[in-house]
């Protein structure tokens, strides 16, 4: 069973079209299991059209509680709050006791021992659901992390988790990721154990720069990458800067997909853009990509 | 004031709002305008040189506002959390360090104790609880803050080490550098993608956040997180710009109607845009005639946070 992660750096390049293409071109030709890393903002569902088969609490940390009752307002764990989750309590014009800001809370506990009144305990905390659903390309693994809430990378971390246990169990071919943008800790737990990432961007300068930022992470961790360019005829001077830094790079660039509404239409109508348009440009280039990624995946690029 | 810039989503616009943005207000020459005409006559006499807007770009992670606002940046600061650091002389491995952390950050492994940098997150928990007093606290360095001026803006990012996780720190610290003063009139901060801890991060204690949308299935579905975030847990006022209007459909449209969210300004879907942008160019040095449309923008913010301020 292979790992391939779908990454991007900047946000909005077209990470999640391009797995719900790749999802359909795999699925053709192997059993796959799907897997949205992407758990603050999961979007491979709304394409995916899933049907829910099992929905699980992911219990994401703690939170630490003042006990109103028992606060004498000495002002310790304020003191000791790295995380300006204590708000402050009041003797005048009314008693207020000192209490926590659940969202600023890293649930570190510090404060729980610093007390000296005993008054506050730390709670675990439900930051979370994760699914596993069926879909018509394969099993896919989702997930909802809760407005605000921390702890995304290990979230992404259980939802790949099961999905590699199921495609181990099952005997498929293709653990598939749809990543989340940027460079640090869901993306870090979306790389991690991965066989291959594909890196989507575009010729913007802010593609460019994000770029070379994601390529350093997936390096830093010594999973090898591809490129695919969406947007391409959007900036040929970019366009060009990334071929020669891929070329530079040994790395491999497998498709230029040029700017077509048609892909947005397909989200829109909740499809791949290769089920939705399968003899469109944008179809034919990610058909080539995919054979390309597949070649890597196998071991004979 | 500060005002946030958010939207779930990637790649919907933030960063070319809140730079249009800013460069509009600092052109106009004003800052918190009142609305009426003979107050803002009186306000732009009265104010001018020591007013100031600071610019953030809190998306440290992929900090991209600095491409579009050039500034002339200083030779930056190392930052990052401060992590345990074990004195042998007066240890004895008796283990309260380990058993305190929730991270498992520190271990004893017979006579060692084992520090994992990149698990901390730097709580200063052990410290306080080590009964010998044999834990002291060392810099991690996990990104570098830098600032300088852009023009008539004060501008300062945040960039996350390659291979480090933790965004939160950064972000916390370059707000702590530049809000610190009382002489800041305005703040535009730049957030990154999703609604998780970097996002509520950059939110917490703005008095408006901007969350800027496209008109798609995925810009709705991270519209809605990104409100629940802004409004419904941390009790801000926000309204929404939607980008690249006219691509799509319209279910963005309906949800800000049912939920009573004010759209307060449409960027068209516009290949000109689209390609300014990517060479570097920001919204409104391609194309000026956007700068009264971001002016009135600000005019909106201003008139709904007002608005807020005079409820009880």
């Amino acid at each position: 069973m292979k790992q391939l992660v779908i990454l991007s750096g900047k946000g909005g390049t077209g990470k999640t079209s391009v797995a719900a293409a790749l999802a359909h071109l795999a699925s053709q030709e192997m059993p796959v299991v799907l897997a949205d890393a992407d758990v603050d903002a999961a979007n491979l569902e709304l394409v995916l059209e899933p049907t829910k088969r099992e929905e699980h609490v992911f219990m994401g940390g703690q939170v630490a509680v003042i006990d109103p009752d028992l606060c004498q307002l000495c002002g310790q764990c304020y003191e000791v709050c790295r995380f300006e989750a204590v708000i402050r309590g009041t003797m005048n014009p009314t008693w207020e006791p000192y209490r926590i800001d659940a969202l600023a809370c890293e649930g570190c506990a510090s404060c729980v021992y610093q007390c000296p009144e005993k008054a506050i305990h730390a709670e675990e905390q439900q930051a979370g659901l994760w699914f596993r659903s069926d879909t018509r390309f394969g099993p896919l693994f989702h997930a909802h992390l809760f407005a605000g809430q921390e702890n995304s990378g290990k979230l992404v971390t259980m939802v790949k988790q099961q999905g590699r246990l199921l495609a181990l169990d099952e005997e498929r071919d293709l653990l598939l990721v749809d990543g989340p943008p940027g460079i640090g800790c869901p993306v870090i737990s979306a790389n991690a154990g991965a066989d291959l990432a594909l890196i989507v961007t575009e010729p913007t300068v802010s593609g460019v720069h994000d770029l070379e930022r994601i390529l350093g992470t997936v390096n830093h961790f010594r999973v090898p990458a591809l490129v695919l360019i969406n947007k391409a005829d959007l900036n040929p001077v970019h366009t060009t800067r990334i071929e020669a830094y891929c070329q530079d790079h040994g790395i491999d660039l497998v498709g230029k997909i040029a700017y077509d509404d048609v892909v947005t239409e397909a989200m829109v109508q909740g499809q791949p853009v290769t089920a939705y348009q399968p003899d469109g440009a944008a179809a034919t280039t990610l058909r080539q990509a995919w054979a390309q990624v597949r070649r890597h995946l196998d071991g004979r690029a | 004031m500060i005002i946030a810039v958010a939207s779930g989503k990637g790649g919907t616009g933030k960063t070319t709002v809140a730079t249009s943005l800013a460069q509009s207000i600092a052109a106009d020459g004003r800052l918190s305008a009142p609305s009426g005409a003979a107050e803002r006559a009186r306000a732009q006499e009265a104010s001018q040189p020591d007013q100031k807007l600071v610019f953030l770009d809190c998306d440290v992670e992929e900090p991209n506002a600095a491409l579009f606002l050039q500034p002339d940046l200083d030779d930056g600061q190392e930052v990052g959390i401060l992590i345990p650091d074990v004195d042998y002389d007066r240890c004895t491995f008796c283990g309260r360090c380990a058993e305190v952390c929730p991270w498992h950050a520190i271990a004893v492994v017979g006579r060692k104790v084992l520090v994992f940098p990149e698990l901390c997150h730097g709580c200063g928990s052990c410290t306080l609880n080590c009964p010998e007093d044999a834990i002291h606290e060392v810099l991690h360095v996990m990104g570098v803050l830098e600032s300088g001026p852009a023009g008539p803006i004060s501008f300062g990012h945040g960039i996350l080490n390659v291979g480090e996780a933790m965004a939160v720190p950064i972000i916390r610290q370059l707000k702590a550098r530049h809000m610190a003063d009382n002489d800041v009139d305005l703040a535009i901060l730049d957030a990154s993608p999703g609604t998780s801890c970097p996002v509520v991060e950059t939110m917490r204690g703005a008095d408006f956040v901007l969350l800027v949308t496209e008109p798609t299935p995925f810009g709705l579905h991270d519209l809605r997180l990104a409100a629940q975030v802004a409004r419904d847990e941390l009790g801000l006022p926000v309204g929404v710009v939607v980008n690249r209007d006219g691509v799509g459909d319209t279910g963005v449209e309906e949800y800000c109607a049912a939920q009573d969210i004010p759209i307060l300004m449409r960027i068209p879907i516009d290949r000109r845009i689209a390609e300014a942008i990517s060479g570097g160019q920001s919204l409104v040095e391609a194309l000026p005639e956007y700068r009264p449309h971001f002016i009135q923008l600000y005019e909106q913010i201003l008139g709904i946070v007002s608005s807020q301020e005079e409820r009880p």
